[in-house]
Order: structure tokens, then C-alpha cells, then sequence
């Protein structure tokens, strides 16, 4: 590494990263509703320039089919391809579940190794821009309890990059989550960033006293409540995941041994959530080395709101992490 | 849109062809049958006989390079295209030699060599999948084509929808063969399906539609052949509906109670092997001792499949951790 970086959104970042992947292999090809730049470059900007470099062959915008993109993109990736499909936002996907549920994620185990299915699909969710229930949800728990596909959560823009080159590198499906209120901060991406390996999870801060495990946008909210932390008194361990599945119960095993305390943090809604799996995994792992109760937040059980007041109670918030942690702390 | 003229009648090799691919399904169709009743074999089968035809006279016409995606009602398909019967059989028995090791069984048949790509349990869902297979071979500057194989329930499903509106705009080398048997599992036809044809749909996606009689071996190859020419010379899809009967219902094991007599009578008096042989040997195109020579080879190639296919091992427990991903899960 050159240790020079450059200051770019997680937009630019993941540009790069798909102009990038596209310069070095003729094989990866773009497929999604809107993102040639006829179309305007994909809705938040994330294609634009691609189709006009690379041809309209290789960046196709499509008609609004999700189950259409997701088996072109398998039928092109079991023939050599490498398709990056754009699902515009997460709840879409549920659209094309069949296709990615019993299909890209399946077809190399039920053909006994035969067919492979080396494709990404990209995909924007999160709260806060007041896109309410069929606009904003986190669904990686879906896609985890689904052996077969990858799934990936960066949070911040040089991991948007490197992630995202990881995948289009992988043999295997994955899917990225591209959260939306890490998108747009400006973040400072390695000149020379590459890929970043899946399935291993990032220290973003070394602390004693507790570990904080995360990933996607509420890695920026679990900084927020490192200020507050320190003030108390706290040494916070923060781990962003990075991948959601499979994770890296490595990191998070080690850190909580040293810790002897978890506080699991995930927007998605926390029953039958990503938290629940990480934190009975350090309980069965860690049972008697552990100093309290690990514990989860999550989004509560029900739909991602319309209203102001009402979806900013639904995130969970840096006084919600700050007040978890001190719950374990005793 | 081309419409093609002086399409060929199938010569007399072509026929014979037909008529081995026909032969070797309904052989194989007929073993299947015979040892599951045998409890030999244990799996849920959906047999296709009397649908011979259709995938008999479309593969005549591809070459090995050229891929299919098809269904659980598949097995015709790939026989058809074919696949060798040794790792047919073993995958039907969940075999560590069956073609996708034991994991995929009778539903999901796979097997690339063949140009068999996809063989799904979901209605439908063969479509999604071979445009992209079709767009791979666009992007090649490939002249293959693809084959995506469904039944007339499975126009009913959105993909169907999806997956032509998407084959059309990108003109993709597809040809959406139906299999209109009459039933969608139990369901009659006209009870699932307002529309009289199946093959009008294509109207409302700008491609060509055309129904045949899928158990006419003229009309079934002259259909293929204009789809195959269409699409080879990047013109695009076509979606053909090929009327047929399946004799044994939906699965086997299967009542028919939801059929009467009488259509079922009249469909077994149109059974379409016995017609195309006794065809072969009034033109001449076979003797009769060239027809039996066929069969006993045939059936010595099923035999010897079936005796591989059933004296090969279980696969090891540690499959499970096994093509979940390219790098083996650890234990």
C-alpha cells in the first residue's frame, strides 16, 4: 500500500470499484433497472459512466422484471459471465426471491458442484429517508439463513470498495448491502484498495471493557457512542462485521474473551435477527467466561415508518448503544 | 419479423432420429417405472409419456453446444438431448456417480456436458434462467441457442411474463417451448387459462407464437426449425405451444380422477410412438428388423444404466459441507 488515499463517497467508491473490475475482466457484465447512462447512470448515481466506458453490451439497463435480472444474471454467470445485478432497493429482492432463494444460491450444491454461479447482486436499503416499510428494510437475515450466498454490509467507503471488488472476485453468490445513510459520507479510500476478504470482520476501535458487534450503517452509529463511552469511563471494543455470512466468529470470539461482554448492534428488526445467532454463538462458545448477558438491539417488531418522530424511534440511536452497553457494564 | 418459407419437412434421417430419441425416452420412461414399482428406487416421479415428440424433434435439431433449461416433468428433455443414462440413473437413485452426486435427484437434473443447464422444481423458473444463458452466448457472438422447456401451467406464473417481455427487448437466442398437456397438475386447461392458445401471449410480447400439434412430427420439427433458424440468426425469441397428453397424470402414483375416460382413451389411441413406427416401416424409411435392432440396443444401453446407476454407493455424509460454497464449509 501506498498509504496515499483519496476522499470519496461510498457512491464514487463502489463506481470505482465496478470500473475497475470491469477494466481487468471483459467478463463482468452490469445488468439492473435504469443504469446505463441513457437512463441516467443508475438512481443515486452509482453506474454513471460505465455503460458510455464499457459499452451498452456490458452496463444493460432493464425493464422493471426483478425475477428477469436475477436469472439473466444466473444464466449469464453459470456461462462464464460475472453479472453484477443492481436490485435498486433491498425489498425488491422479495420479488425475485425464487430466483435467488432457490436458484443463485442452490444451483451448485443441488448439481453437486457442477454449475457455478459467480454473480453479485447490489442492493440500497435503511431508514431514514422516510421511504417507510416496502422502501427501507434490512432483510440480511433472510439471505444468511440461506446456505449458498454470501453476504456482505460494508459501512463506510473504502469497504464499499473493497468489498465490492471481493465479490465480483468471488465464486460464489453474494449479495452487498448498500445502506443509505453510509453512502454519501465522504470517507478516505486507499489509492491502491483492493480487495478486502470476505468473512472477516474489521476492529474499527481496540477496547477492555466490551465488545460492540456490528456492521452497515450502524457502525457509524456505534461510533457516535464512543465519545460518550470513553467519557464514562468505558473501553469499548467495536467490531463491524463487514460480512454478515458467513461471519468471522474468530474476531468476535477472541475479542469477547477478552471482553467478557457483547452488546450485538443491527438495524434490521431484532426478533429472529443476525444479533440473535452472533449472540447465542459467544453464549454457547463463552458461557462461563462471560461477565453479563450478551445483549441485542435491533429495529422493534414492526414495519420501518413514514413519520419523522416515528422512524427515528425506530433506528436504534448512539443514547441506545451508550445505554446497552452500560446495562452490561453493571 | 421474418416469417420463414420453404421450411423443410424432416428427411427420412431426421425422422428415424426423431424416432430413436422418441424410443429411448419411452425405454427409459418404462424402466423408471418398472423398478420404482420394484422399490428399488424411491423418488417422486412425473413421467412424460406421450409427450414424446416434442423434445424428440427440437433436439434433432440442436447441436451438443446448444443448452437446455427445463423442469421437474423433465427427464424426456435431456434423454432427448442425449445425456448418458449411466449418471442419469445414479442420480435418480442418489448416487455419489449420479450426475450431481446424489444432491440434485430426479427434479434436478444437471448436467452441462449435454447442455442440460438447469433442471428446476419450481414452475417456471426455467425461463429466468436460460435468457441468461442466452445473453452469455449473445455476448460470446455465439451462434448457440437455448431451450427453455415449461408446461401450460407455468404460463400462468410471472415469469413467464418477466422472462419474455425481457427475451423480446433483448432479442435474446431463446426458444420458450410450452408443453401444453392439458392440465396444470389437476387442473383442467380452460380452468386456469381464459385465453384459448397459449402461443397468443406472444402477441402481447412482440414475438413470434406459433401452436402445433406436438404429437406431429412434421409440424413439431417445422415449428422448432423456424425458432432455431430465428433465433441463431439473431432475430430472437419465439414462443411455441405444443399440444400434447400426458398418459400417466401428473405423478406417478396419480389417480387421474379429475379426467374422464373418454379423453384419456382418445389421447392413448394417438399415442404418437407407435404411430411414427409403424410411419418409419409404411415409407420405408426402417425395416422392420432396423426398428428392432434399435430397440434391444436401447434397452441394453437402460439395462446396463440402471444396473451402474443401482449398484452405486451412497454419497458420504460430508456432501453437506460439500458445493454449498466453491470452498468446502469446515466440519
Amino acid at each position: 500500500m501506498s498509504g496515499e488515499t483519496v476522499k470519496m463517497t461510498g457512491v464514487q467508491a463502489i463506481n470505482e470499484a465496478l470500473a475497475q473490475a470491469m477494466a481487468a475482466d471483459p467478463k463482468v457484465v452490469l445488468l439492473g433497472e435504469d443504469i446505463a447512462d441513457r437512463e441516467g447512470g443508475g438512481i443515486v448515481g452509482m453506474t454513471r459512466g460505465l455503460s458510455t466506458r464499457f459499452g451498452d453490451d456490458r452496463v444493460r439497463s432493464t425493464p422493471i422484471s426483478e425475477q428477469a435480472i436475477i436469472g439473466a444474471a444466473i444464466g449469464a454467470a453459470m456461462s462464464g459471465y460475472k453479472p453484477v445485478a443492481e436490485i435498486m432497493l433491498m425489498n425488491f429482492t422479495t420479488v425475485a426471491m425464487d430466483m435467488i432463494f432457490n436458484h443463485a444460491a442452490k444451483l451448485r450444491f443441488m448439481s453437486g458442484g457442477q454449475s457455478q454461479v459467480p454473480m453479485v447482486i447490489r442492493t440500497l436499503t435503511g431508514a431514514g429517508w422516510q421511504t417507510a416499510g416496502q422502501h427501507s428494510d434490512h432483510l440480511e437475515a433472510w439471505f444468511a439463513h440461506t446456505a449458498g450466498i454470501k453476504v456482505v454490509a460494508p459501512s463506510n467507503a473504502a469497504d464499499y470498495k473493497g468489498l465490492t471488488l471481493a465479490c465480483i472476485q468471488d465464486p460464489d453468490p453474494c449479495i452487498i448491502i448498500e445502506n443509505n445513510r453510509t453512502l454519501f459520507v465522504p470517507g478516505e479510500v486507499p489509492v491502491d484498495q483492493g480487495p478486502i476478504p470476505l468473512g472477516k470482520a474489521r476492529i474499527v476501535q481496540e477496547g477492555r471493557d466490551v465488545t460492540i458487534i456490528t456492521y452497515s450503517g450502524m457502525v457509524q452509529t456505534a461510533q457516535a457512542a464512543l465519545a460518550s463511552l470513553a467519557e464514562a469511563g468505558i473501553s469499548a471494543e467495536l467490531i463491524d462485521l463487514r460480512t454478515v455470512s458467513p461471519w468471522d466468529r474468530e474476531a468476535v470470539l477472541a475479542s469477547v474473551r477478552k471482553t467478557g461482554r457483547a452488546v450485538v448492534v443491527h438495524e434490521a428488526v431484532r426478533s429472529f435477527g443476525v444479533g440473535a445467532e452472533i449472540a447465542s454463538t459467544i453464549m454457547e462458545e463463552l458461557y462461563g467466561e462471560l461477565k453479563a448477558p450478551v445483549r441485542r438491539l435491533g429495529g422493534p417488531y414492526a414495519s420501518v415508518p413514514f413519520s419523522k418522530p416515528l422512524e427515528d424511534a425506530f433506528l436504534v440511536q448512539p443514547s441506545d448503544v451508550v445505554a446497552a452497553v452500560q446495562s452490561v457494564m453493571g | 419479423m421474418t416469417s420463414l418459407t420453404n421450411i423443410p419437412k424432416p428427411s427420412p434421417e431426421i425422422l428415424l432420429d426423431i424416432f430413436r430419441r422418441m424410443l429411448r425416452v419411452e425405454r427409459n420412461d418404462d424402466a423408471i417405472r418398472r423398478v420404482i414399482k420394484t422399490g428399488r428406487l424411491t423418488m417422486p416421479y412425473y413421467s412424460a409419456r406421450g409427450q414424446e415428440v416434442v423434445p424428440a424433434a427440437i433436439s434433432s435439431q440442436l447441436t451438443a453446444d446448444d443448452k437446455i433449461c427445463t423442469i421437474y416433468r423433465g427427464i424426456q428433455d435431456m434423454v432427448a438431448k442425449d445425456m448418458p443414462l449411466r449418471p442419469l440413473w445414479a442420480e435418480i437413485a442418489g448416487r455419489v456417480d449420479g450426475t450431481c452426486k446424489g444432491k440434485g435427484g430426479p427434479m434436478h437434473l444437471t448436467h452441462p456436458d449435454s447442455g442440460v443447464m438447469v433442471t428446476t422444481g419450481i414452475v417456471g423458473s426455467s425461463m429466468p434462467i436460460a435468457n441468461g444463458i442466452a445473453w452469455a452466448a449473445k455476448l460470446d457472438g455465439s451462434t448457440r441457442v437455448t431451450v427453455a422447456y415449461f408446461g401450460d401451467g407455468a404460463s400462468n406464473i410471472g415469469a413467464f411474463h418477466e422472462s419474455l417481455n425481457l427475451a423480446a427487448v433483448w432479442k435474446l437466442p431463446v426458444i420458450f417451448v410450452c408443453v401444453n398437456n392439458g392440465f396444470a397438475e389437476h387442473t383442467r386447461y380452460e380452468n386456469g387459462t381464459a385465453v384459448d392458445q397459449i402461443s397468443k401471449r406472444a402477441i402481447g410480447y412482440g414475438m413470434p407464437g406459433v401452436t402445433v400439434d406436438g404429437n406431429d412430427p412434421d409440424a413439431m420439427y417445422a415449428a422448432a426449425y423456424e425458432a432455431i433458424t430465428r433465433a441463431r440468426s439473431g432475430e430472437g425469441p419465439t414462443l411455441i405451444e405444443a399440444k400434447t397428453f400426458r398418459f400417466l397424470g401428473h405423478v406417478f402414483g396419480d389417480d387421474d380422477k379429475y379426467m374422464t375416460k373418454e379423453e384419456k382413451q382418445a389421447a392413448l389411441a394417438r399415442d404418437p410412438l407407435p404411430a411414427l413406427r409403424a410411419r418409419l416401416l409404411d415409407e420405408k424409411i426402417a425395416s422392420e428388423d432396423q426398428l428392432i435392432d434399435l430397440q434391444e440396443k436401447i434397452e441394453a444401453e437402460i439395462e446396463d444404466a440402471m444396473t451402474f446407476g443401482l449398484a452405486s454407493a451412497f454419497p458420504s455424509v460430508d456432501e453437506l459441507r460439500r458445493d454449498v460454497f466453491a470452498e468446502e464449509i469446515a466440519a
